[in-house]
């Protein structure tokens, strides 16, 4: 208590006392501290609180007190007449209505639970995927025979399950579709272009060089309309791949020249006395590249790596453009038709919403990683 | 690995015949002859940038040399790869930095490359590790990380690393240079128990005590060239060139 009086009595104290007893002051030591130092704090602090009150008091009344939950069906569809009455806030009825089209695209209507199984299989297969106790060799078996998993329930065909051709894929499953298996493929490629561009033979190292930068120096659209447009037309007459085949290779492409950059700073970190002792010991290339390079090496670039993942999840709803209905593209499409034209707000808040979930669990999943694995390397 | 063996180089470890190396204009071996033989230990001492780390690098082909012939074992250092896994699995080597792996503990460096280039059994490896460790007097740290381990601590480990691929012949390069001066003499002990066991041993160093208790042989390198060579005694006891008076005049102030 004596030391809250002297705080009063003289601010400039604060700075010399140590923090505990402040905390132990409670929340108004804190607040006098942080918030109402001197005038000025005080006024900014204030004025910051009434336009956070505005805006927050405004979004509340908008999407909570002045929202429509639902709407009244009529002969042809839904009559949205009370969302667009005047004052009416958030219309969370069109999600309601449309939330199937958003997550699943167009995939048939009655087959829905096939693609909302192959969405709690991805989210199952990261979960599990995370944890260090499952990182042995048996987690890449897992992955391969999940993927052939998600294969099965997407395509189906046998049985007894409708075969779903890819064209009607979309929504939530696509988007992790395409993020996963572009992630997956392009991770492991990206080392190699990264060891490949530091490689003693001349031919592999220009070629990785000129993958790097020709991909690089393209941005991703650009990837994706040749895909869409040139890439059938330099296939030899008959073969013909499929546009959802075409923009993951694309992506792929994408993702491992970015990824191959920062891997390649993880490995210029390395001292040279780490491939001197590996050398001397007399540790092949790949021996060393394995268990005495790449374990450090990515080690150090994982918070690049993650936001790079992140940049990707989010990169992979530009594969709207060539027409395939990812979530991002189904928000947009189901505020396409008459009756509910002019929500799309609401349905972009809703996609936004599952993109930051996810990005946000990557971001914390990457500092946990990155603090469990700094205790362990006391350098 | 059928390398063309000599008869009469049998008992040489290692030989070194005119060999020159620049780095672009600078020539920094002149014209080196130096021949070890099996069980010696030599010493090689000189000024920084004598030559002398650049000499040792050569004979496990660390670095290239341009010109003359070094033979390890019998087995000549050229382009040919299978004479080069040959010599590093022959050659041991202790750097000044240590050069650990720090992803690693202490046990699973000292098994790592016997499992991997030996193909030795994981049990059979550890066992042999946790041997090495306790000649080197750190058995208890086997299942720490090499940076939990003073320095002197990770000199001795990277000994251990070096003897588990049982060398036939062991290159130290400076590896006292970077320890506080409290922890020089546990690895010099280290490297004295190791001499009286008759391993081959080069040892770029400055410590005058331990080569004049260990060494067969010192070597005085300046601006590339062997300047003179001899015994313990004959070197340091009665140097001919003023350029060993001078090296000598200093290493031994610092000490």
């Amino acid at each position: 208590m004596t030391a809250l009086v002297e705080h009063i009595v003289n601010p400039t104290l604060i700075e010399a006392r140590e923090r505990p007893e402040l905390i132990g002051g409670g929340f108004f030591a804190w607040a006098r501290e942080k918030l109402f130092y001197s005038w000025l704090s005080s006024l900014t602090t204030l004025v910051l609180l009434a336009a956070m009150a505005k805006v927050g008091i405004s979004l509340f009344q908008w999407a909570f007190l002045d929202a429509v939950w639902s709407v009244p069906a009529g002969p042809q569809g839904p009559i949205t007449d009370s969302c667009r009455a005047l004052g009416s806030g958030a219309c969370w009825a069109v999600i309601r209505e449309k939330y199937r089209f958003i997550l699943f695209g167009t995939y048939p209507f009655e087959q829905h639970w096939r693609p909302a199984i192959v969405i709690a299989l991805f989210v199952g297969l990261f979960v599990v995927s995370a944890m260090k106790r499952f990182w042995r060799i048996e987690l890449a078996a897992l992955w391969g025979l999940m993927l052939l998993l998600i294969g099965l329930l997407m395509w189906g065909g046998i049985f007894g399950l409708t075969f779903v051709s890819q064209a009607n894929w979309g929504g939530l499953a696509l988007t992790l579709i395409i993020a996963t298996i572009g992630v997956a493929i392009a991770f492991p490629l990206s080392v190699l272009v990264a060891l490949g561009r530091r490689s003693d033979l001349p031919f592999i190292k220009w070629l990785c060089v000129a993958y790097v930068e020709v991909i690089r120096g393209v941005p991703l659209i650009t990837l994706l309309f040749m895909a869409s447009v040139m890439f059938p037309l330099l296939m030899p007459e008959g073969v013909n791949l499929d546009k959802l085949v075409r923009a993951q290779i694309a992506i792929i492409l994408f993702f491992a020249a970015y990824l191959a950059e920062v891997v390649r700073g993880g490995l210029q970190a390395l001292p040279k006395g780490q491939y001197e002792a590996a050398y001397v010991l007399g540790l092949s290339y790949w021996q060393t590249s394995r268990r005495i390079v790449l374990p450090q090496a990515l080690r150090t670039v994982i918070p690049p790596l993650v936001n790079n993942f992140i940049g990707f999840f989010k990169d992979t709803s530009l594969v709207l453009i060539i027409g395939l209905y990812d979530l991002l593209h189904s928000a947009q499409v189901a505020v396409a038709e008459p009756a509910w034209q002019g929500f799309g707000v609401e349905t972009y808040i809703f996609a936004g919403l599952i993109y930051f979930a996810f990005c946000f669990a990557m971001s914390r999943y990457s500092q946990w990683l990155e603090f469990g694995l700094n205790m362990l390397r006391h350098r | 690995m059928i390398a063309e063996t000599d008869p009469t180089t049998k008992a040489t470890a290692v030989s070194i015949q005119k060999v020159n190396k620049w780095y672009g204009s600078l020539h920094v071996l002149r014209d080196v002859d130096l021949d070890v033989a099996a069980g010696e230990r030599v010493v090689i001492c000189g000024p920084s940038g004598s030559g002398k780390s650049t000499l040792i690098r050569c004979i496990n082909n660390l670095e290239e040399h341009q010109q003359g012939k070094i033979v390890v074992d019998g087995i000549q250092v050229d382009h040919n790869i299978a004479h080069l896994d040959a010599i590093r699995r022959e050659v041991g080597m202790v750097f000044q930095s240590f050069n650990l792996f720090p992803h690693l503990t202490v046990l699973e460096n000292c098994t790592l490359a016997p499992m991997l280039v030996r193909g030795v059994a994981r049990p059979d490896a550890e066992a042999q590790a946790r041997a090495y460790l306790e000649r080197v007097r750190i058995p208890d740290q086997a299942n720490k990380f090499p940076g939990q381990l003073s320095g002197g601590q990770q000199q001795r480990v990277a000994i251990a690393r070096a003897l588990c691929m049982k060398p036939k012949i062991m290159l130290f390069d400076e590896p006292t240079s970077a320890l506080d001066p409290e922890m020089v003499k546990e690895v010099l002990d280290t490297m004295v128990s190791l001499a009286k066991d008759g391993m081959t041993m080069i040892c770029v160093t400055h410590e005058m005590g331990f080569a004049r208790e260990v060494a067969d042989r010192v070597v005085f390198m300046d601006h590339g060239q062997i300047v003179e060579s001899g015994s313990p005694h004959s070197v340091f006891g009665q140097p001919r060139t003023d350029r060993l008076k001078l090296f000598l005049g200093q290493v031994l102030r610092e000490h």
